[in-house]
């Protein structure tokens, strides 16, 4: 496999959200808006990429044994620093995403491609898988977001298209589930055309 | 190069190191960004502190007891330029919103109505509850200038004088007990030692 196929098999074939479905809690919950889904996206890439590559850095010494506390360690530590570093110097995204960043070192995606790529992969294929995957679950979540930000307040990335209020059931959790729901179909769709 | 073996040896020294480094590396982040963040939440008290308080030139910062709760909430006397007393900014909360914990701020003038209030932290659902962060809405704007004595901080629903936000009934009944709590405890240090 190049790397080109590497990077892309992230955003669509292997999607984390649209078709491996992994770390949907955080997805469901922070996609209100279009911002929002953004921006976790953009920092679930980040943790992706720095924890792949120094997870595949130290795999040759991380016995089979301790990987999953070790890989977690890793994990945790770059979330903090983006967490700390919004706090800092992006304090205005970091009130709309707040409670959810530390939730990223749960998000299983992180550690399913430490375990499933890093941990058996060298470091340049491991950024590379990071950042597709990462790319690939902030479109996800960039599109999710439009979406229910369009049909729950008709408004995309804080732009008013039409005016009124629209469905406020696509805000809530419900109307995660149904939109999610059909943008996997959708993805679904294309993945087995592309075949 | 070889993987290790799961020895203990060998687990207890790398989840160690591990262990050691990342620390060191939060500990250098934190440094570095404790400045940033402290500053960042100064300017934004400091911002609300004028808003509500307007014409303010300086403040003084002091603790008194809430009049419902257990807690402290934190008041900033507020002077103009002159030096003379133009109002006092309170910083009061409420823990039961649609998603916990709101904070707010509000400046009462010296007859005790309020000037202005603003949401300082909220975390309601958006579309819904969220709309309290917009400063400009009705549902900020309706407290301007009203006396809490006589206008009942209490939604229409359960018999007060306060327009909900629409279909968020939860976070405007817990924006109306922040801004009582405020009123209560303004109130009992104005008969107090003030």
């Amino acid at each position: 496999m190049n790397q080109l196929q590497n990077f892309s098999k992230g955003l669509l074939r292997e999607n984390p959200i649209l078709v491996l479905v992994l770390g949907t809690c955080p997805t469901l919950a922070v996609t209100t808006s279009a911002i929002n889904g953004f921006s976790m996206g953009l920092a679930v890439t980040f943790v992706l990429a720095m924890s792949n590559m120094f997870i595949s850095l130290l795999k040759n010494f991380i016995s089979d044994d301790i990987r999953i506390p070790a890989f977690i360690v890793i994990i945790a530590t770059f979330v903090t620093i983006v967490d700390l570093s919004l706090q800092a110097y992006i304090p205005s995204l970091y009130e709309s995403l707040g409670l959810f960043i530390p939730l990223i070192v749960v998000n299983c995606i992180v550690l399913g491609r430490a375990e499933a790529f890093a941990s058996k992969n060298d470091v340049f294929s491991s950024i590379i898988d990071g950042l597709g995957m990462g790319i690939g679950y902030a479109i996800a979540l960039t599109v999710l977001g439009m979406l229910r930000e369009f049909l729950g307040t008709l408004s995309i990335f804080n732009y008013k298209i039409f005016s009124g209020d629209g469905a406020l059931m696509f805000i809530m959790a419900p109307g995660a589930f149904i939109c999610l729901g059909f943008l996997m179909a959708i993805a679904n769709m294309l993945v087995k055309k592309l075949k | 190069m070889q993987k290790l073996k799961s020895t203990l040896p060998n687990m207890v020294i790398v989840l160690g190191l591990i262990a050691a480094i990342t620390s060191s590396l939060l500990a250098l982040v934190y440094i570095v960004t404790k400045e940033p963040i402290a500053k960042v939440q100064e300017t934004k008290l400091n911002k609300a502190i004028s808003d509500v308080v307007p014409g303010l030139d300086r403040f003084e910062e002091y603790k008194v007891k809430s009049a419902i709760g257990e807690d402290s909430l934190t008041f900033y006397k507020a002077f103009n330029k002159d030096g003379e007393y133009i109002g006092t900014a309170v910083k009061s909360y409420d823990n039961n919103g649609f998603n916990g914990y709101i904070e707010i701020i509000v400046g009462f003038d010296e007859n005790g109505n309020v000037i202005k209030d603003v949401p300082l932290k909220q975390g309601e659902t958006p579309g819904l509850g969220a709309k309290m962060a917009d400063t400009e809405s009705h549902f900020i704007t309706q407290w301007f200038g009203k006396n809490l004595s006589s206008f009942t901080p209490k939604v229409k629903k359960d018999g007060g004088d306060v327009d909900a936000i629409t279909a968020a009934t939860i976070s405007s009944r817990a924006y109306c007990r922040a801004m009582d709590l405020a009123y209560q405890t303004y109130l009992s240090q104005k008969g107090g030692n003030q």
